[in-house]
């Protein structure tokens, strides 16, 4: 048995460098492809694996009201969860900042690099008490609503899964990719 | 990222219970509620325990009383049920090893902690793999184990002015034994493609709390540990199953692991939010911690009964590695002398330091800091000022940029009360 695994494994090597690797243990079951799917809420910045479905801002309007105000503020700001819609004015948030900490300075809508972002934590972690219960066709509604009150996009505008890895996010250029190896000393302080 | 202490929070203002209420009122707050104690499903803590229990799992004398307190004094639980950050008494620990019941809390915007029975647990590995594979927690005891020990710090671990004690300044790290299975070992086994760049992993908590981490790093030393100082790892750090991301910031290390995607790129989800940055340095120092050290006695809130010659003592640690040196000023950082490291050292662990340290009665200012086996040396706050071109007094009113590693001095006074003076 080992002997033949370990001889499949050498012409595999032969084979290409992605399948050069073989398993060692025979451990764990493999999933279906649509077990992955089902499972696989994250949502890769160029939107492939966002689900069918579409949303307007007017429809998101309705949805904030009835699932997300109470915590969030009815205009998207000053309530006791994070700040989602940047205000004209400065409203103070009457709770301590949650993790991460949100202010007018980084609302998901002007902070983050993707809009594909905004999509996946409102699918996963929303509305309080009864996360990942939104359909897509909400979480499309609310990313467009959130979206246009933060003058990112128009209003008509549909949000889809073509449409919404598209959306030119103002902050896309402000997400430094630091490079990281093993032993690589932090940018500061300088070495001694 | 969370500020440890806001005027807010202290004396809750009249708008706050205002919507406090409202928010109460809501449906929502109610179905949250009842979800919460469904979720908790604790009994409140019996007032004593025969000795028939306490025969079967011990408990500490009923003389130390030393606890975990919330950041911010927000309470943890909320009365919606939620845990927010909670920090480690570092002022009453010895040795390395922080107790489990005593280790740090940090939450994704604030979690239910939930109650998962291991034998329905899966964690799935799927994406840029040769052989996605879903294990469950005793197929992952069929690979080899190893058991290191490292710390976790919250990036949210900064010293500011109004923090009165070293619990308040630094109480967001702690140090455990954790046992599991290397991550490289598991992704071998699944056939890592080759353009595969990064690792997403996912938590099974309600908010499902994702974070990012380079494959390089995945390969290097990450752990999907199911054990925590010799037993399975206490829910609130994530039972039954948490992704260990050695040296690096305390988000990372996925609690109720229940999925690792492995992709091509960073995917820079909510959880990584506290990372993004325009400058490149800025996004690097919240990686990988730095070197870093603090006293813990003499610290702040303690007070000195006299001059004399007292055991100075302290943790240092860094994401870098070993510690090589620890060096304490009683001066401000005019004269720095060596400390002796007091125990174990390990790599990308808190590590004990002390020295005899005389005491004359006068106001001093005492502080540590730590070199690293990188050569990498603590900054000061002045150091990290002149660094990013910014005033020598930025960060009174400012955060620090990435995470703080920076020295931390405490005042002695002459009445041998001691003070937070960052």
């Amino acid at each position: 048995m080992r002997f033949s695994v370990r001889l499949s494994a050498l012409i595999l090597c032969t084979c290409g460098a992605a399948m050069a690797q073989s398993p060692t243990y025979g451990v764990g079951r493999t999933p279906t492809a649509e077990e992955i799917r089902a499972a696989d809420i994250t949502i890769s910045p160029d939107g492939k694996n966002l689900p069918p479905g579409k949303g307007t801002a007017k429809e998101g309007e309705q949805i904030f009201a009835q699932k997300c105000a109470a915590c969030h503020g009815e205009n998207g700001s000053g309530g006791l969860a994070p700040m989602l819609i940047k205000p004209e004015t400065p409203v103070k948030n009457p709770a301590p900042c949650l993790a991460p900490c949100i202010g007018p300075g980084n609302v998901m809508a002007l902070h983050a690099p993707y809009a594909t972002v905004m999509w996946d934590f409102i699918n996963r972690g929303m509305p309080f008490a009864q996360e990942g219960s939104l359909k897509p066709d909400e979480v499309y509604a609310l990313t467009a609503f959130l979206l246009y009150k933060n003058g990112v996009i128009q209003e008509n505008e549909v949000l889809d899964q073509n449409s919404l890895p598209q959306v030119k996010m103002p902050n896309r250029d402000g997400a430094a990719i630091p490079d990281w190896k093993p032993g690589m000393p932090r940018p500061f302080p300088a070495k001694h | 990222m969370n500020s440890k202490k806001s005027p807010d929070s202290k004396q809750p203002t009249d708008s706050t219970k205002a919507s406090r209420r409202k928010f109460l009122a809501t449906g929502a707050a109610a179905a949250a509620l009842g979800a919460a104690k469904a979720a908790t499903g604790q009994a409140p803590a019996a007032e004593t325990k025969s000795l028939k229990d306490l025969i079967a799992y011990g408990e500490r004398s009923h003389y130390v009383t030393s606890i975990r307190v919330p950041v911010d004094e927000r309470p943890s639980p909320d009365e919606f049920g939620m845990t927010f950050h909670v920090l480690t008494p570092l002022q009453d620990t010895v040795g390395i090893i922080t107790p489990s019941s005593l280790h740090f809390i940090g939450t994704h915007r604030g979690s239910i902690v939930p109650d998962i029975d291991p034998k329905q647990h899966r964690l799935l590995i799927h994406g840029m793999v040769d052989r996605p594979l879903e294990f469950s927690v005793d197929d992952l005891k069929h690979f080899p184990s190893v058991s290191r020990i490292h710390f976790i710090e919250c990036l949210g671990n900064h010293s500011k002015a109004d923090d009165k004690t070293v619990q308040e300044t630094h109480g967001l790290t702690s140090c455990s034994e954790w046992t599991g299975v290397l991550v490289s070992t598991l992704l071998k086994e699944c056939g890592v493609q080759k353009d595969a760049s990064w690792v997403v992993s996912e938590g099974a908590e309600e908010v499902k709390g994702a974070g990012s981490i380079r494959l390089a790093k995945a390969m290097d030393d990450c752990i999907v540990a199911y054990g925590q100082n010799g037993e399975p790892i206490r829910p609130q750090q994530g039972f039954p199953l948490r992704l260990v991301v050695p040296g690096f910031e305390g988000m990372y290390n996925t609690k109720w692991l229940r999925r690792m995607k492995v992709t091509d790129r960073y995917y820079m989800t909510y959880n990584d939010y506290g990372h993004i940055a325009k400058d490149e340095e800025v996004a690097a120092l919240t990686f990988q911690w730095g070197p870093k050290s603090v006293i813990t006695f003499p610290s702040g809130g303690q007070k000195l009964p006299g001059p004399g010659v007292y055991q100075l003592t302290g943790l240092a640690w860094s994401g870098g590695g070993v510690v090589r040196r620890v060096e304490v000023s009683p001066d401000g950082g005019q004269t720095w002398k060596d400390a002796e490291i007091r125990g174990m050292v390990h790599p990308k662990a808190h590590t004990r330091f002390g020295m005899d340290w005389k005491w004359d009665g006068r106001e001093c200012v005492l502080q540590s800091r730590c070199t690293d086996e990188l050569g990498q040396v603590q900054p000061s706050r002045a150091e990290l000022a002149a660094f990013f071109k910014v005033a020598p007094d930025y960060y009174k009113a400012h955060g620090v940029q990435g995470s703080d590693n920076t020295i931390q001095p405490w005042r002695v006074a002459s009445d041998g009360s001691v003070h937070n003076a960052i």
